[in-house]
């Protein structure tokens, strides 16, 4: 049921796909934030240590946390931080990676949850061949290229097996990716346990951590955000996500290789029909996924001040997840995950802000990620309830 | 011996119930990815009710037991309250399973982690006093017996420095294979997720079926999530249970969703997890020995091979899988 402007004969916007999808996405954020903010005022109402003006900052910081400037004379203060900005853009980093990642699985029908596995074989390569080459007299250009390429090529590899499963077995990805996840976690652990040259041991009181790269000097440029964002951790992968999220717009949509990705996501057999190879492109599709997925950890890592706690084996790393939000609210659109994933992110920040100038907590950033999520589990149901909308005001064609 | 034996059920159990809960839901036709997420929520308010039990000073020590059961069946009741969200999202709105599971998997670590920093200042809560050892384990002592005073080799296994909960699971892992393979009721959800239509067809409301396959699930994986945190984190919450939904996963998967294979899968799963924790002081025959630890093998191996068994599963019985053929799906009446 298109609706036609008379006048020039052609749909208009707002009745696109892609207005819909951005519609339903916003419609998503702002019930994810009211539930957020529902849940400070009763939380607020229930505890003694709350007053009605903490609970109004609360309300206040989950929505600008990003401007916050912290307080003066006990009132909450906003405007422009560059610290905040930074750090916000610095996090968006990894969550644009993992974004892209569960992007391009879902365009080849491919529900990629195994990020967090293939984030975790990222961070293990990148880390190990980073710092091995930083402690040679290896050029700082060529340590970081091998150590980027490596977690890539490991996080592909890693991606690969749900992909070959899938491809040749006919078996649930989702399992499968649950399965490798764990796997990872318990790998990297036991690959940093039985090396003792990577942990960090020389700065007392902090136990369990790996060497962070900048001590062998093998970091990222900061490529101008040094300037923008003085003060803050934002360095040059920022750009380099936002060029591989061009690069994936561009394979996705204008390439045969990309139309054959997206005819296996929509109809498998119907593509197989057609004489393309199914199998190569779910693999391959698994396998681009899971590189994109582990080059946000090491874009993450070569920042350089970023430490990774490697006895990980209970738990996995949340931009994993957080990629399905990320891919989700921008309808698998690679353009569009740069956006959602600083709106990730600047959740996040947000939630630091909390924890920091109230008594509240970060973890309400993630709780309204985690609503975000449900809410897109049924995004279908919210277009179909706009298309219905329409239907009622429409009438005519 | 007895140690490994005790232990390896400690850790078994709360798989084999979490196992069950998703057969629970996949038989019914609702994929619940969600196990890990109504674990953590169910383990949170079950510390968390007899955390405000213990400030109210409604039950001492002696009533322990009482409280520990009252514990167990209202994390398993929340558990199952929980699970209405994915519910909701999978049967109404007819939404993608494996998303809405995945949001409930983030959802509850943010509201319990977000609720336990606002209680106690920190990551975890506890007992306000005592231990879960001091208040809720058997010992000889609970009998009314002397300290030392043993059984023999059988009972002590069975009843020495052990939890009542434990049992408490295992009768209802046998009851809830019993409903779903012995009784109408069973046999019509199971119908659900093997043939929606037909079912509806012959009478059956596919909604309430699968309603009541994701609450079962709930539930039980609500009280699996109360069991691991009483008996494995010592009776604290952190808003974590170490993966143990995915690995009861792997264990549905591993007993290919029948009740007895997934007893079995449970067990086995478990001595990897009891080997991994403990393999450095594990005296296996007594002798002083510390075989495991001479070995030499790293504990993340242990740790790493359920789910490596579990691939490995997957990739020969792909053919002759038994997973229910409708999981998945959202029932849509006008289908064919």
């Amino acid at each position: 049921m298109l609706r036609l402007d008379p006048e020039t004969g052609k749909q208009k916007w707002y009745t696109t796909d892609g207005a819909k999808s951005v519609l339903s996405a916003i419609i998503s954020i702002l019930i994810g934030m009211a539930v957020g903010m529902i849940i400070i005022v009763i939380v607020g109402l229930t505890k003694d240590n709350i007053s009605a003006k903490g609970i109004w900052e609360g309300v206040r910081l989950v929505f600008l946390g990003v401007f916050s400037t912290g307080r003066e004379s006990g009132a909450l203060t906003f405007g422009f931080n560059p610290v905040n900005m930074g750090n916000m853009l610095f996090r968006a980093t990894p969550l644009i990676m993992t974004g892209l990642s569960v992007a391009v699985a879902f365009k080849t029908g491919l529900f990629n949850i195994g990020a967090a596995g293939q984030y975790l074989m990222g961070t293990m390569g990148t880390l190990t061949v980073g710092l091995t080459l930083g402690n040679t007299d290896c050029p700082v250009l060529i340590a970081w290229i091998a150590a980027f390429l490596t977690g890539v090529i490991l996080g592909g590899f890693w991606g690969a097996i749900p992909g070959i499963f899938k491809a040749y077995l006919n078996i649930n990805e989702v399992i499968t990716c649950i399965m490798t996840n764990w796997i990872a976690a318990n790998l990297v652990t036991w690959w940093f346990d039985a090396h003792d040259i990577f942990k960090n041991s020389a700065e007392g009181g902090k136990v369990g951590y790996i060497i962070p790269l900048k001590n062998v000097g093998v970091v990222t440029p900061k490529m101008g955000t040094d300037v923008l964002f003085p003060g803050s951790q934002a360095n040059g992968g920022i750009w380099i996500a936002c060029i591989i999220a061009v690069a994936m717009l561009i394979l996705l949509n204008k390439t045969t290789f990309g139309y054959e990705l997206k005819a296996c996501g929509s109809n498998r057999h119907a593509a197989k029909y057609a004489g393309i190879n199914d199998k190569k492109n779910i693999i391959l599709s698994m396998v681009i996924s899971g590189a994109l997925a582990a080059g946000g950890a090491s874009l993450y890592y070569l920042s350089g001040n970023t430490e990774f706690f490697w006895s990980t084996y209970m738990s996995l790393p949340s931009e994993g997840f957080n990629g399905i939000p990320v891919a989700l609210l921008a309808a698998n659109n690679p353009v569009a995950v740069i956006f959602t994933g600083i709106f990730m992110s600047m959740l996040n920040v947000a939630g630091m802000q909390l924890k920091y100038l109230t008594a509240y907590n970060e973890y309400i950033a993630d709780i309204i990620i985690a609503v975000i999520v449900y809410l897109s589990a049924f995004s279908m149901f919210i277009k179909q309830l706009l298309n219905g909308r329409e239907k009622k005001k429409g009438g005519n064609k | 011996m007895v140690f490994l034996i005790q232990q390896t059920l400690l850790f078994a159990v709360p798989l084999m119930i979490v196992a069950l809960a998703g057969v629970c839901a996949e038989r019914s036709g609702v994929i619940n990815l969600a196990l890990e997420g109504i674990m953590i929520f169910g383990a949170f308010i079950g510390v968390l009710f007899i955390r405000t039990m213990q400030e109210m000073n409604l039950f001492d020590k002696e009533q322990g037991q009482i409280l520990m059961i009252l514990a167990l069946f209202v994390a398993a009741i929340c558990g199952s309250i929980f699970s209405l969200l994915l519910a909701f999202s999978a049967i109404n709105l007819k939404a993608d399973q494996t998303i809405g599971g995945t949001a409930l998997n983030m959802l509850a670590p943010a509201i319990v982690l977000f609720l336990i920093v606002m209680i106690a200042q920190q990551n975890t809560i506890g007992m306000v006093k005592g231990g879960a050892a001091s208040w809720f384990m058997l010992r000889p002592s609970s009998f009314g017996l002397p300290k030392d005073y043993s059984w023999g080799f059988l009972i002590d296994i069975l009843i020495n420095k052990v939890y009542l909960s434990t049992y408490i699971c295992i009768i209802v892992f046998v009851i809830v294979s019993v409903i779903l393979y012995k009784t109408k009721f069973g046999l019509r959800l199971r119908s659900c997720g093997e043939n929606p239509q037909a079912a509806d067809s012959l009478g059956i409301n596919v909604f309430k079926m699968r309603y009541a396959g994701v609450m079962l699930s709930g539930f039980l994986a609500g009280m699996g999530g109360f069991n691991y945190a009483l008996t494995t984190a010592g009776c604290t919450s952190n808003g974590d249970v170490a993966g143990y939904g995915f690995l009861a996963l792997a264990v549905m998967i591993f007993g290919n969703w029948t009740p007895i294979n997934i007893a079995a899968g449970g067990l086995i799963f478990g001595l990897f997890k009891c080997i991994a924790s403990t393999y450095a002081t594990l005296d296996i025959n007594g002798d002083g020995i510390y075989m495991l630890s001479e070995i030499g093998i790293s504990p993340y191996v242990y740790r790493m091979l359920p789910y490596v068994i579990t691939l490995v599963v997957l990739a020969f019985t792909s053919k002759s899988s038994r997973v229910p053929k409708a999981e998945g799906i959202p029932y849509d009446k006008g289908q064919r």
